[in-house]
């Protein structure tokens, strides 16, 4: 039985086809998705998201959203969603730097919540980018 | 009548005027394209997002949810109304019809009693706002053609701040409104009005009867979901007013181009005219002084 994924964002399908395992971080911890798994829904965290087909592992920098599960299916509405091999690194590197040093001087709680935010996502998208740079025959 | 010289030029500038309508037309009827795409392209999501909603409220009336977000304000004093309009004018009677719309919806609401605070979308709505006097919550401007959802969201945001009780439980709002362009087809597109805020929770017609587990729970997983709703409709119609607006333009400039080359014909066949008139004119000039030679 195959596993039909599927990550959309706001603005456009990022990703849809069958897949063999999925990996997402859940509000919860990190969960594994097999086929024929029970109906969840489920908040993600910003955070890398992988699916594996064939053996090959792909990785999806994720900044937040929901997951859909059903035995035959999974959907994830993302706010933003990004294939590892889309993200240029050096740029990643940049914002990140950037969310840093906006962190540092920060004006009140809320500008540091944003910030916080931002360096998260910032951070999830170099890591996603450097594992995809693991794998340079893919 | 006017000389030939005149008339001319008079075709001169109108055959220039319509090179540039055309090159109007021909960009919006691109833009236009593209901005219908871009409402396509989000169908996915919300299609997805609003099936999860229907699944979670239905169950949730029966249950212990009661977010903020779903629940009307006993009394309604202040609205809020979010208008998407243009920045760009040269789109037919697309703004203008939102503003009759606007002050249609302001008249109603001051009937009632109720104070009004708009959030424009919008350079012209923004004008308008100011222009009649509104006070003007917010505003969003230079979008461009095809914004990404975090453009959007500043405005989103605020309307949900508003409605949503400050520290000591008073609200801003006690119901938002958006106005914007409902893009119908090519031809026609109309000022559509809609309940923004409280949210209406969809009901089940499209809901899964699936059991399902909710990680964390089905109250955070609702907390989260619901702003997200709140924001990509609000997405969804500034996108559909960039369709409209493009398609309004690109009929606007056909008409004028239409119009311009009839214009042409009509001082051509005037141009021609003049022209005769000034040669039989001198033939017959030219025969009389003959004649009394």
């Amino acid at each position: 039985m195959p596993l039909r994924l599927e990550i959309v964002t706001a603005e456009r399908v990022v990703f849809s086809d069958d897949v063999d395992l999925v990996s997402a971080p859940a509000a919860e911890g990190r969960i594994g998705i097999l086929p024929r798994h029970e109906a969840m829904l489920t908040i993600l965290l910003p955070g890398e998201f992988h699916y594996t087909k064939d053996g090959v592992s792909y990785p999806f920098a994720i900044s937040g959203g929901f997951m859909e599960v059903l035995p035959d299916r999974v959907t994830v509405l993302a706010d933003t969603a990004e294939r590892g091999d889309e993200i240029d690194e050096a740029r990643a590197e940049e914002a990140r730097q950037r969310a840093a040093a906006r962190m540092r001087d920060r004006q009140s709680a809320r500008e540091l919540m944003l910030a916080e935010a931002e360096l998260r996502r910032a951070t999830v998208r170099l890591q996603v980018a450097r594992l995809r740079k693991g794998r340079p025959n893919r | 009548m006017a000389s030939a010289r005149e008339i001319r030029r008079r075709i001169k500038s109108v055959r220039n005027t319509g090179k540039i309508t055309k090159a109007m037309e021909l960009v919006s009827a691109s833009k236009m394209r593209r901005a219908q795409r871009n409402v396509l392209a989000t169908r996915p999501y919300t299609d997805r997002l609003y099936d999860v909603m229907g699944e979670l409220t239905m169950r949730s009336t029966g249950g212990s949810s009661n977010h903020p977000l779903l629940q009307a304000h006993p009394e309604v004093t202040r609205v809020a109304l979010i208008t998407v309009t243009s920045d760009r004018g040269l789109s037919g009677a697309l703004n203008s019809n939102l503003f009759r719309a606007t002050a249609r919806f302001i008249e109603e609401q001051r009937g009632l009693g109720r104070a009004i605070t708009i959030i424009a979308i919008g350079k012209k709505g923004r004008d308008f706002a100011l222009r009649t006097g509104q006070s003007l919550g917010s505003e969003i401007t230079g979008l461009g053609d095809s914004p990404p959802l975090v453009d959007v969201l500043p405005a989103a945001t605020r309307a949900i701040k508003g409605f949503s009780a400050d520290e000591s439980g008073r609200y801003e709002f006690d119901e938002v409104y958006i106005l914007y362009s409902e893009f119908v087809n090519t031809l026609t597109q109309r000022p559509k009005l809609r309940r923004f805020l409280p949210v209406e929770a969809p009901g089940d017609a499209g809901a899964t009867k699936v059991d399902y587990t909710y990680e964390p729970s089905r109250e955070d997983v609702l907390e989260q979901l619901l702003p997200r709703f709140v924001e990509v409709q609000l997405y969804q119609a500034v996108l559909e007013s960039i369709a409209s607006e493009h398609s309004a333009r690109m009929i606007a400039m056909r008409n004028a181009n239409d119009n311009a080359k009839e214009l042409v014909r009509d001082l051509t066949l005037s141009y021609n005219k003049t022209r005769q008139a000034a040669i039989t004119n001198e033939i017959s000039e030219i025969a009389a002084g003959a004649a009394a030679l």
